[in-house]
């Protein structure tokens, strides 16, 4: 006979992962609006942001009433500890994708700019987070460690775009406004790439019961 | 079951001694084997937690150590249990269990006798006469088993019209007025409320400075409030022995596990 705390466990496993590909799709509908230049997602975006804001609060609230109630133990409190943290990630996930959807609207007042890499760093951000979530529902460690590994390519990534924006912005100063967007934008896709490590590394803590966070040699 | 190394806490500097230590200990009811060859260290001035499901042998293993298993006819017991670097089973029960004190499941305070009484039964029974001896062993257990506030004025007082958490912390004071080293206790507070229950629980904290306390216990919460090291025992044996706070956040078998998040037991 499943539990019914199982079975509160399970839901609460399937608001995280409905917030986490409603996450995703804000992401990629945002990154639409730099990349093809279609001020048409923003709204979109927005009003996802919402529902989002919505779920953590509702997902900190079931599992605040699951640790009252249940008193878990082991990986029951690993979960819940994990999911919490998890929500958190997930929300500001959110907020980095309707920066990049209203930093985009700015890029389209202007004459169009080179994006560089960002398409590169949009596919390893999308890549972390899809991956990061899978991992979750998986209980898969080996892809959290995966994910991990991979936000040295996002952080090498946004240095270089930094690095060619402020050479091209000191060669022509009427590509200011243009190359700061374009960095925020670099700088709101790493910002997913770490949030997303963090869902991996709470992915480890959760199966594992180990902390991997902080430590030099973290996988 | 090897003591685990780590310290308990993070202040503690060197880890307490080995007060008692169990070796191979076997016990049952007639033909009947309960426990199967349990292996036990216990650290002085902690508090260890025996957990586990109903007729695991927690209870028998808690009896073996001061012997009071062989009070039931028919009782077996070997293997190798010591107390310091005396061996319990050479040694005489009295004094024995005057060092490894006993608190049950249900208060048991002597029903014709005052609190102070019931304090000084075993000093009495030991031929203490000395009043003053006796006053003061009284007041200096009820403190220690922080009854004193709430009794003081009492002292007279049949026992039994205490409440039920204030008769179970005047059977600890009785308990404690013999001085022992260990104190055993058998699910002290499964008849008491929540209240009487955390008073219970502030004073094993309490009196770990001053012994070694070895608890059983249903509630795996108060197994992980009170206590540095827990052990799980299934069906006579000791599955796993560990830290406290190791054992609720990452047990590491498990069966352990599956007790403690309630998928059996």
């Amino acid at each position: 006979m499943k539990r019914q705390f199982d079975a509160d466990l399970d839901d609460l496993r399937c608001r995280l992962l409905r917030m986490g590909s409603l996450c995703e799709e804000m992401v990629h509908y945002a990154v639409k609006v730099v990349v093809e230049r279609d001020e048409t997602h923003v709204a979109a975006v927005q009003a996802w942001e919402r529902q989002v804001n919505g779920m953590h609060i509702e997902i900190d609230e079931v599992a605040l009433r699951l640790i009252a109630l249940h008193q878990p133990a082991a990986g029951d409190l690993r979960l819940l500890a994990a999911a919490i943290k998890i929500n958190s990630d997930l929300e500001r996930v959110g907020d980095q994708a309707v920066n990049i959807a209203e930093t985009g609207v700015y890029l389209l007042k202007e004459p169009k700019i080179s994006l560089g890499d960002i398409p590169r760093m949009v596919e390893v951000a999308s890549g972390m987070l899809k991956d990061s979530l899978d991992a979750f529902s998986r209980g898969d460690v080996d892809l959290a460690r995966d994910v991990i590994k991979r936000d040295d390519e996002e952080d090498r990534l946004k240095s270089e775009i930094f690095n060619e924006l402020v050479t091209l912005m000191q060669r022509d100063a009427s590509a200011i406004q243009r190359g700061m967007d374009i960095i925020l934008i670099a700088r709101n896709l790493e910002r997913i790439a770490d949030h997303a490590t963090n869902v991996a590394e709470d992915v480890i803590f959760m199966v594992l019961g180990k902390d991997i966070r902080h430590s030099v040699e973290k996988i | 079951m090897p003591l685990p190394a780590e310290v308990p806490t993070a202040t503690a500097a060197v880890p307490q001694p080995i007060v008692m230590s169990v070796r191979g200990l076997r016990a049952g009811y007639g033909a009947a084997p309960v426990l199967h060859g349990v292996d036990l260290d216990v650290r002085g001035n902690t508090v260890t937690a025996i957990i586990g499901p109903s007729g695991c042998g927690k209870s028998t293993l808690i009896r073996c150590l001061n012997r009071m298993h062989e009070a039931i006819p028919g009782a077996t017991c070997e293997g190798e249990m010591l107390l310091g670097d005396r061996s319990v089973l050479a040694m005489d029960p009295v004094l024995l269990r005057r060092e490894v004190g006993m608190v049950f499941q249900r208060p048991n305070p002597f029903p014709t006798m005052s609190i102070a009484q019931n304090v000084a039964a075993g000093l009495v029974l030991n031929g203490v006469r000395d009043r003053s001896l006796i006053a003061e062993t009284v007041e200096k257990s009820l403190r220690r088993a922080a009854l004193w506030d709430e009794v003081k004025d009492k002292l007279d007082a049949p026992g039994v019209g205490l409440s039920g958490g204030q008769q179970q912390r005047l059977c600890i004071a009785r308990a404690l007025a013999a001085e022992p080293s260990v104190l055993l206790l058998d699910e002290p507070c499964s008849a008491l409320d929540p209240i009487a229950t955390a008073r219970i629980e502030e004073l094993l904290i309490q009196i770990k400075d001053q012994l070694t306390v070895v608890i059983v216990t249903h509630n795996m919460q108060q197994a992980a409030r009170v206590s540095e090291y827990t052990v799980f025992m299934l069906m006579g044996e000791m599955v796993e022995y560990g830290l406290t706070r190791k054992m609720f956040t990452q047990p590491a078998d498990k069966r352990t596990e599956d007790y403690i998040t309630g998928r059996f037991g």
